[in-house]
């Protein structure tokens, strides 16, 4: 039987792999984008375990939100990407440091 | 004819400054002779207006107008007006001042025929007449004290007129400077005036001052001082300034760097005797005063006295006739400070005219010298210039106070006033000008005699081409002549012995040393007469015996003299040392002080410390801090997640802690 507990186990040890990547990635933008997504579908997966077992329907209508949210915020991430590709002629994320102080 | 006074006299003073702002401000428009006609029209008006107020006042026996006609502020319940006081006393400076002015304002065609400055010229000198009818017809203090800045102003602009001139330049910073110190005395009285009368107004305050005679102020502590000592003595110390008495007498040689029309109108007949008028104006506070007036008569007679020992030395014509200035400037203080105020108002008069009228003759002989200053370069000048000859002559005779003339009659009623009177230091004022008659008359008629007799001495150039002024500077030397010759023996029964002033100038009974002398008073032969049992008209005669000896029958004796008596000598040639004084102590000293002040206060701290250490604070800090920003993506979002975790730890510890 699932329990409470093992769901929120995996959301967390999702969230951390993305937590993860995002620091540990120095090569591709498009990782971070995908780490992001990560991040909010392992906030999803928690959304939806608390629905779940507290029978309460609020929990996944959030869900429905956070994904229009995810879809709309990687289109447009991808989008910035092709520009900075277009004007940098790369996406590795060690070069892209013009805001160093 | 007189119903509406008041519109004559706002015409006398507009009228001058009308000329000044067309002739200024439109100069170049109206060209040379547009700019000395609108001039003279502006201050001749000025003039005829003025004489006519004279006549309505003193022989018509009008009446004394005082009233305001403009309120400029109102400040609680003080006023601060424009307004006329037209008495005696000041329709008489009107008239002297806007007629020497007039005479001054044609010669200045002659003068200053080839000046590129000439509407500028003009423009300022009428702009004097303007100032100093405001100062001598104002009735209130304030108005008194903006005529009084405003002549100064214009003495500054007038002596730095040639401001190619270095000397110039320094000359007129100088005038401006010294005359600042005694302003700041002045300023001080009026400010007292004001605290005390809770009024500008001089009727009022001089209505209320016998009241007020008894009341002591305490500055420093434990010393309580009468209030009007301490008024009458700040307002002295402006006129000190003005009228150049020592210590502040600095300023009037050197202000001979100006054009001669400036050296005769300002720094000879009109402006310098600004303050010895306005005491006269005051005499109803300084009447309370004996430590004031004693204070008045000691500067008076020190100045007097040193100031003519000056004059024996100058070899610059100019600056010969500016020691004799500083010299009857002294007399006049003199006068001032024995309570005998119509005396001194009379050898102002006396000596507006007859010492134009020696600047003007000086002046004429420099323009016919082209421009040369120096009577070692002069002599012999008599044949060529009779007029100029006569008329420095009549000058020089008012000037020593030769029996008859106008000088003879103001100087000898100042003597006897000073040996009549009983303040303290009335003796050695007494002894002081006495001594002082036998120095004018020995440094006039050297100047006389260097100047137009003995060996011709100047260069052949100039003495192929000497010939006599031309007619715009000789009119106004024979018209300056005729009331220096005159005008003492007509004025000195009615302005001394009858009572002229009237109400305009209030002498204590106890101080009336005029009334004293006037009971020996019988006529004008009779005072003549009278003067040939005193020493003044002996001493006179001596000296210019003397000035004869020295400069015409041995010429070489002089130098002797000097030799023989280096130390004198050169004290008087350094001037007492009060020049090398003043540039060492005071402004040395404020350049030494503005030097610490920039060095330490301003470089060091507020720039140093201030300015750029604060900035270099915030770049050393920022240095340290941008550090952290190192742009790369992951760095901000770890710091971010670290915040997260920092701000959820302290949210749960509280959770766990309250629950």
């Amino acid at each position: 039987m699932i329990v409470l507990s093992d769901v929120l186990i995996l959301a967390a040890i999702l969230f951390s792999i993305s937590v993860a990547g995002i620091f540990i990635n120095r090569k591709n933008v498009i990782i971070l984008l995908m780490c992001i997504e990560l991040m909010l579908l392992s906030v999803n997966m928690n959304f939806i375990a608390f629905s779940h077992f507290l029978h309460d329907i609020n929990g996944q209508i959030f869900v429905f939100f956070i994904l229009t949210v995810a879809a709309a915020e990687s289109a447009i991430g991808l989008a910035i990407l092709v520009v900075l590709f277009r004007n940098r002629q790369t996406i590795n994320v060690d070069d892209l440091d013009s805001m160093k102080g | 004819m007189m119903e509406n006074m008041e519109n004559v006299y706002l015409w006398i003073v507009l009228s001058p400054l009308a000329g000044s702002i067309i002739a200024g401000l439109f100069g170049k428009v109206i060209g040379r002779r547009g700019a000395h006609w609108v001039a003279i029209i502006g201050v001749g008006i000025s003039c005829i207006l003025s004489l006519l107020a004279y006549k309505y006042i003193v022989f018509d026996g009008g009446d004394i107008y005082n009233a305001a006609v403009y309120t400029w502020v109102v400040s609680g319940n003080v006023s601060f007006e424009i307004g006329f006081l037209i008495d005696k006393l000041s329709v008489t400076m009107m008239a002297v001042v806007s007629f020497v002015s007039w005479m001054i304002h044609i010669y200045t065609i002659g003068y200053m025929h080839d000046d590129p400055g000439y509407q500028r010229f003009f423009s300022y000198i009428s702009l004097f007449t303007f100032s100093m009818l405001m100062l001598v017809m104002s009735n209130n203090f304030l108005q008194l004290f903006f005529g009084w800045e405003a002549v100064g102003l214009v003495s500054y602009l007038l002596i730095g007129f040639w401001f190619k001139r270095e000397s110039a330049i320094f000359a007129s910073l100088k005038a401006f400077l010294v005359n600042r110190v005694g302003d700041f005395g002045f300023l001080l009285g009026i400010a007292a005036v004001l605290m005390y009368f809770n009024t500008l107004d001089y009727a009022t305050v001089f209505s209320q001052a016998p009241e007020l005679a008894g009341t002591t102020i305490t500055i420093f502590e434990g010393h309580a001082w009468s209030l009007m000592t301490v008024i009458c003595i700040c307002l002295f110390i402006g006129a000190m300034g003005k009228s150049a008495q020592v210590p502040l007498h600095v300023w009037l040689p050197d202000s001979m760097e100006g054009p001669t029309p400036i050296s005769a109108l300002i720094h000879a007949a009109t402006m310098v005797t600004a303050g010895i008028f306005m005491v006269a104006r005051m005499s109803p506070l300084y009447e309370f005063s004996e430590t004031a007036l004693s204070f008045i008569l000691i500067i008076g007679a020190v100045t007097a006295f040193s100031m003519g020992l000056l004059g024996l030395v100058q070899n610059d014509i100019k600056r010969v006739i500016a020691y004799s200035t500083l010299s009857q400037l002294g007399y006049m203080t003199v006068a001032l400070g024995a309570s005998a105020y119509a005396a001194a108002i009379f050898h102002l008069v006396t000596h507006a005219f007859f010492k134009a009228l020696l600047f003007l003759a000086a002046g004429s002989v420099i323009i016919v010298l082209h421009h040369e200053q120096d009577m070692r370069k002069m002599g012999g000048l008599y044949k060529y210039m009779p007029i100029t000859w006569l008329t420095c002559l009549i000058g020089s005779l008012a000037s020593i106070g030769f029996p008859g003339t106008s000088g003879f009659f103001s100087k000898d009623a100042i003597i006897e006033a000073v040996h009549t009177s009983t303040l303290p230091g009335a003796e050695f004022a007494y002894y002081a000008v006495l001594s002082c008659v036998l120095i004018t008359a020995l440094y006039s008629f050297r100047l006389f005699f260097l100047t137009f007799h003995g060996e011709e001495r100047m260069d052949k150039e100039t003495w192929q081409h000497l010939h006599e002024a031309p007619a715009v500077v000789t009119v106004p030397l024979s018209v300056l002549a005729i009331p220096s010759l005159i005008i003492g023996a007509w004025l000195i029964g009615p302005m001394l012995f009858q009572g002229y002033f009237g109400d305009a100038i209030y002498v204590a009974d106890k101080h009336d040393v005029l009334a004293e002398v006037g009971q020996d008073y019988h006529g004008i032969l009779g005072f003549t007469a009278h003067a040939f049992k005193h020493p003044p008209v002996y001493l006179a005669f001596a000296g210019v015996f003397l000035a004869w000896l020295f400069y015409i029958r041995f010429p070489q004796l002089p130098g002797r003299i000097a030799n023989a008596l280096k130390p004198l000598y050169q004290m008087l040639v350094h001037k007492y040392g009060c020049d090398a004084f003043n540039q060492v102590v005071f402004a040395g000293g404020t350049r030494g002080i503005g030097r610490i002040l920039w060095q330490i206060g301003d470089v060091r701290v507020i720039d140093g410390l201030i300015v750029n250490g604060s900035a270099l604070t915030v770049r050393w800090f920022s240095g340290v801090v941008r550090q952290v920003q190192s742009g790369y993506l992951y760095h901000y979002a770890f710091t971010m997640i670290i915040g997260l975790l920092i701000l959820l730890a302290v949210f749960v510890h509280k959770i766990f802690q309250g629950g």
